[in-house]
């Protein structure tokens, strides 16, 4: 039987805010345990909550930014379990009213486009950290995290693959990232997945069962994790097993998924509405605000690439991968044509990417910044370097050499243009290789390259190798 | 044991002790000294008090003296007070009546008794309570009931039933409370003291420790209308840590006192004059009308045709509440933890079940079972609609009258023990205050004489919301022409 793959995503982001969503501690990440919990976050009797501004403008900002409804009023919810890191024994959090509904994030997998759509993303805290070695059996509690703001941002089950889910999850992740909700770090727990995933034979529009899997904090393992749940449920379903609905963990080591809570485990969260916060009104003049403060999103600045310097959907999509490096092509590439702006997209998605990526920075601190690359792009466009000698320049302009030019006057870069001094170097090379010329003419296609290296060897590389080619060619064919 | 005094205590106001201060005639200190001295006298036959704490008082009222020297005095500068042990209050055994908070120093102030500290107050002490404010006896407290200081036999009422005991027998000149069905107008009407439930909303819960967050309100109790007027002064006030603390311009609400009553026009709800109040109780309740009459005010019949759902509505809704707000009581952080225990399951059940009296857990499994999943709709949405119908039936009341009054609780106080037995009857005694809640309006109560046993009858007074100022002023009035409130009980000795 051929299956078809149901996944839909949870993930929790958490907000740039300062302070936590509740209280006024901070939330910075790495403080010693416990150092960035106040009254309210360790729960001391008599303490109440106060809904922090800056996480609802957020929560907003994202909203707009997917085009979502934004719900006024939206209502604040108690979840209610028992875990030590959970002080309150209750998680405030929305539950039937949440502020962001509807909405949608487009992905791209390959050639193919298509557009998750979402059901909702709602304000709530989260918990401390159970701390479960170094206590000689017993276990410590951290409640610095208790508190600190997260969007639970949940699609529909629109993808079909792991491929998709990751798709989906890197969309979102540049998108928080790009409009400033979110520091995206994931090794700090600030972006997290769930996923749920079902699979049901091709063509039936009735859902499967679905498992749920916890906490995947990284894309690598989002992939790694779907893939192997869907093998396994594939594997049931064909053994004639029937899938139960369960919350499952992803287990890095051993490439696993392992049951973690059966349907009949779940809790029973009693949500009812927090009587310590009134329902969240949101007024159209804030919204207003915070749409005007939008930046371009990442859809309207691909668009933008590629109308006006005619990049492939694949190319706009990388210049694209953050608000700053998108930023970072604009400023290269202002004003330039589209054979200029392309190239300017290869050299940002080529050796500046490999080089930000081996010295491990991030575009915001290149060691060449935007109109510097475009000098060293015009020196390309206009015929003065070549591409071997480009790279060259490049080299020179990371280590901190100076601009272009300046590396190009200081090295003698330029390039050889010149017909005349071309002829008569190539003339050179043919009289010195006569053996070539005859295998060339021969039929031997391999001697002509040959010839072409003498050239530039014979200008130490400066000489314009299209020139070169020509010139070559045309004294060979006569 | 107890016996009776040979002559009748007399009552002294906050004002009395204010003018005094302000005159010279004595200082906050000596003030203060006296209260100990009654405290160590009678608090052990009354049970008043949790904790006391002379010396951390002294401190205050020295510190007092010295701000009046240096003629930075407030209205209540040195006048001391106490505090209802639900209100955090810094480096004091904050309880709540529980053994599970047996333990619990605060490191913080409530709002409340950050606004009397600032004011000057000296706190005398922490007054005993039902446990978490979940009861109409005190007999929940795991620090021992307190005793109705009229007969000793008897209960103060609750939840406030330690400051509304310390009061009646003059072991402060007023004190804090709380109230969320009943819990300071019913224990002032037991113990013939006056008390106020403001409008929600108007004093900060922050720092008052949480039994049903939609429903908790704390107030000022005293011996007359115009010194819950001057101790609301201090409590009242935006306070930007309870998201629902309610943002208004600060005012006088004793600003109103001496206006006469000619025209007011006083509603009667058809339902609290039915069969549920004794005969002794109706006797009071008629002559304080007849009283009002006199001072020109006149009667108008309403109806509040829902009140009969409120005490059913209330014992979905607060328990509810309670259930969720009573979770933080683990035994992880703070509070009592069972001494031993097996797995982290383990070490929840038994700190909850050793930490919790008998009400309490009660109430967590009412509340528990009302949000489970399947009974949300059929109970908590319905009390959540009833809920509105009652304050709706308020709000309908108030175009024909500008002031509700009826009885505070159906009967005189009861026999320790009498109730303790029969949660329902025991939640029958609050029938005439938990709607007041439920419609988050502002209610007191005044004494207005005394029934059978000379046990003092409480008369409520409802007033619209933010209607304070006006309800002082009913009261105020009421008070200028009876003595009610001036009777003391004969005294208790030890």
């Amino acid at each position: 039987m051929k299956w078809e793959v149901v996944i839909g995503l949870e993930t929790h982001a958490q907000l740039s805010t300062l302070s936590k969503i509740f209280s006024g501690a901070p939330t910075a990440f790495g403080a010693e345990p416990n150092t960035q919990a106040c009254g309210v976050d360790i729960a001391l009797p008599g303490v109440l909550p106060v809904l922090n501004r800056g996480a609802v403008e957020r929560a907003v900002r994202f909203g707009l930014a997917v085009g979502a409804k934004i719900n006024s009023p939206s209502i604040f919810a108690r979840k209610n379990y028992f875990y030590p890191d959970l002080p309150k024994g209750y998680q405030i959090s929305q539950y039937e009213k949440p502020i962001v509904e509807c909405g949608g994030i487009a992905i791209q997998v390959g050639d193919a486009e298509k557009t998750v759509r979402l059901t909702r993303a709602h304000l709530e805290e989260d918990a401390g950290k159970s701390l479960h070695e170094d206590f000689h059996g017993r276990s410590g509690i951290d409640l610095n995290r208790a508190g600190t703001p997260l969007l639970e941002i949940v699609s529909e089950p629109d993808m079909r693959s792991a491929e998709e889910a990751v798709a989906y999850a890197k969309a979102l992740h540049t998108l928080v990232r790009w409009i400033g909700v979110c520091d995206g770090n994931m090794q700090e727990g600030s972006f997290r997945c769930d996923a749920n995933v079902s699979v049901r034979p091709a063509g039936s529009d009735k859902l499967g069962t679905r498992r749920e899997i916890k906490n995947l904090n990284s894309f690598r393992f989002l992939q790694q994790a779907i893939e192997y749940e869907v093998q396994w449920q594939i594997g049931e379903l064909e053994d004639g097993r029937a899938i139960e609905q369960a919350t499952v963990l992803f287990d890095p080591d051993s490439g696993e998924t392992r049951m973690m809570r059966s349907k009949e485990d779940a809790h029973d969260y009693r949500y009812f509405p927090d009587p310590d916060l009134l329902p969240l009104e949101v007024t159209v003049q804030q919204i207003e605000a915070v749409r005007a403060a939008m930046p371009p999103l990442p859809e309207a600045r691909r668009e933008q690439f590629r109308a006006r310097f005619g990049l492939t959907p694949y190319d706009a999509g990388l210049l694209t991968a953050s608000r700053e490096l998108a930023d970072y092509f604009a400023a290269a590439a202002e004003g330039a044509d589209a054979k200029t702006g392309k190239l300017c997209a290869n050299w940002i998605s080529g050796a500046l990417s490999a080089r930000l990526n081996e010295d491990n920075l991030e575009i915001a601190a290149s060691r060449i910044d935007a109109s510097r690359l475009r000098g060293l792009v015009d020196r390309i466009a206009d015929g003065t370097l070549s591409g071997k000698m480009a790279k060259d320049v490049f080299d020179a302009m990371w280590a901190g050499e100076g601009d272009a030019d300046a590396i190009i006057a200081a090295k003698g870069l330029k390039q050889i243009s010149d017909s005349g001094t071309l002829e008569k170097i190539v003339d050179d090379v043919l009289t010195a290789n006569a053996q070539q010329v005859a295998d060339y003419r021969a039929g031997k296609e391999k001697a002509f390259n040959s010839l072409v290296g003498q050239a530039m060897k014979a200008t130490r590389g400066k000489a314009n190798p299209q020139q070169v080619n020509e010139i070559l060619k045309r004294k060979l064919a006569g | 044991m107890l016996v009776a005094a040979p002559s009748a205590m007399s009552i002294t106001t906050l004002q009395q002790i204010a003018n005094r201060l302000a005159a010279g005639e004595c200082s906050s200190v000596e003030v203060t000294q006296d209260y100990i001295n009654k405290i160590n006298e009678l608090n052990k036959s009354l049970g008043c008090y949790i904790t006391i704490d002379a010396e951390r008082s002294l401190t205050q009222a020295r510190a007092a003296d010295a701000r009046r020297a240096a003629g930075k005095a407030g209205a209540l500068t040195g006048v001391p007070l106490a505090h209802k042990d639900i209100f955090c209050a810094k480096g004091w055994l904050t309880t709540c009546g529980s053994k599970m908070l047996g333990n619990f120093v605060a490191p913080y102030d409530a709002h409340v008794v950050e606004r009397c500290d600032t004011e000057g107050m000296v706190t005398l002490g922490k007054t005993n309570m039902d446990e978490f404010a979940m009861g109409s006896s005190n007999e929940t407290s795991h620090f021992g009931p307190v005793r109705n200081p009229w007969d000793v036999t008897r209960v103060p009422g609750g939840s406030s039933g330690g400051s509304a005991a310390a009061v009646a027998a003059g072991l402060a000149p007023a004190a804090t409370g709380t109230d969320t069905g009943g819990s300071i107008r019913q224990p002032a009407a037991l113990t013939g003291i006056c008390g106020l439930k403001p409008t929600y909303g108007l004093v900060s819960r922050y720092g008052m420790i949480a039994f049903a967050s939609s429903l908790d309100q704390a107030g000022p109790m005293a011996h007359t209308a115009a010194d819950l007027g001057l101790l609301l002064n201090v409590m009242a006030g935006h306070d930007p840590r309870d998201s629902t603390s309610l943002q208004r311009p600060a005012e006088d609400y004793n600003r109103d006192l001496e206006k006469p009553l000619k025209g007011l026009r006083i509603g009667l709800p058809r339902e609290f004059f039915g069969d549920g109040m004794s005969a002794d109780v109706r006797r009071a309740t008629d002559a304080a009308i007849a009283e009002y009459q006199k001072l020109g005010a006149q009667p108008v019949e309403v109806s509040l045709p829902n009140m009969g759902l409120s005490v059913p509505v209330y014992y979905v809704l607060a328990p509810a509440e309670a259930s969720s707000n009573l979770s933080r009581f683990d035994g992880v952080r703070y509070g009592h933890r069972a001494a031993e225990y097996g797995d982290l399951l383990d070490m929840y059940k038994r700190s909850r079940a050793g930490g919790f009296g008998a009400e309490v857990k009660r109430r967590i499994l009412i509340g528990t079972y009302v949000l489970s999943h399947g009974y949300y709709d059929a109970y908590y949405i319905r009390a959540q609609k009833l809920r509105r119908l009652i304050a709706q039936d308020f709000a309908q009341a108030f175009k024909a009258c500008d002031v509700i009054m009826g009885p505070t609780s159906p009967t005189t106080a009861f026999r320790l023990g009498e109730k303790s037995a029969d949660p329902v009857q025991m939640y029958l005694s609050d029938i005439y205050t938990i709607a007041v809640n439920l419609a988050g309006l502002p209610g007191m109560s005044i004494p207005c004489g005394f029934g059978e046993g000379g046990l003092p009858v409480g008369l409520q007074i409802v007033g619209n919301y933010f209607d304070e100022a006006r309800m002082l002023n009913v009261a105020h009035q009421y008070q200028l022409a009876t003595d009610w409130h001036r009777r003391a009980p004969r005294g208790v000795t030890a």
